[in-house]
């Protein structure tokens, strides 16, 4: 619904929080494409020895 | 019309059908495992996940429909075997102490980039139906929708869940106040788990909290 909150810090009414004047006017934070990242970042690993093998042992009945 | 109709169910599946399911489990277990890695802290038990997830997925298989998502039909199974898992379990979600070695403290003042163990870590003190809300949209890149399929709640539960997980994060990352391990907190446990309870029986349908 409100996922456009650019300008959080803009002269709405708002007290003027003063501490982080920076950080508040991206639409995402940095830390959001942190979480993509975090993701993405285990979807990159090499998969693991059992996991492989589990996957080659679902063959089992058909010819591979 | 094909010849199977007297099964309520899709038709048996063919060996060809077999390997191409094969083939589309193949491509979406590295999803599998970030997603579990996501909602639960130690790498080793998001693997255990991943592989009762595969294997419970093989043996569901006919209820596969080709064509539709892979990555959000076994995001199901995951999701419900995670739940399953936690509730007969208790809360084992404690942070991998391996990982949290290689965590930086994240300053107040923020010129810092966020360490992605921290961001891990806070999102691990997020209750499991936010956390998981925050992944399939945040990190997997799920629309609202899917999300909500693969939660078995509304579109506005997701939503709000996603809003809730973003702002909570966002104040503890930049207050620089992230819990450190704080899962073992008894109070917490408690929480977590009765959290847990709901969003297991009522099927991911929880109530919007105030």
């Amino acid at each position: 619904m409100n996922e456009q909150k650019k300008s959080i810090g803009s002269a709405t009414g708002e007290p003027a929080d003063a501490e982080k004047p920076a950080k508040a006017d991206s639409a995402k934070p940095d830390w959001a494409d942190g979480l993509k990242q975090f993701y993405d970042s285990v979807v990159d690993e090499p998969l693991p020895d059992e996991l492989s093998k589990l996957l080659a042992q679902l063959d089992d009945g058909d010819d591979a | 019309m094909s010849s199977n109709n007297k099964k309520r169910e899709l038709p048996e599946r063919t060996a060809e059908d077999k390997r191409a399911f094969k083939q589309e489990l193949t491509e979406v277990v590295p999803h599998l495992r970030a997603f579990a890695r996501g909602l639960c802290g130690r790498p080793d038990m998001a693997d255990d996940l991943v592989q009762e997830t595969m294997l419970k997925a093989w043996a569901a298989q006919d209820r596969f429909q080709p064509g539709t998502s892979m990555r959000a039909w076994t995001f199901v199974i995951l999701r419900n075997a995670y739940l399953t898992d936690m509730r007969r379990n208790r809360f084992r979600g404690e942070y991998d102490e391996g990982v949290a070695e290689r965590i930086l403290t994240a300053p107040a003042g923020q010129e810092e980039p966020i360490h992605l163990s921290d961001l891990h870590r806070a999102l691990l003190t997020l209750p499991p139906e936010r956390r998981e809300a925050l992944l399939l949209v945040g990190a997997g890149g799920f629309s609202y929708d899917e999300a909500a399929e693969i939660c078995g709640c509304a579109v506005g539960t997701i939503k709000s869940r996603v809003g809730r997980a973003r702002a909570t994060l966002a104040s503890m990352i930049e207050d620089g106040d992230i819990p450190d391990r704080s899962t073992a907190d008894p109070s917490a446990h408690r929480a977590i788990l009765e959290e847990l309870d709901e969003v297991a029986a009522g099927n991911g349908q929880a109530e919007p909290t105030r």
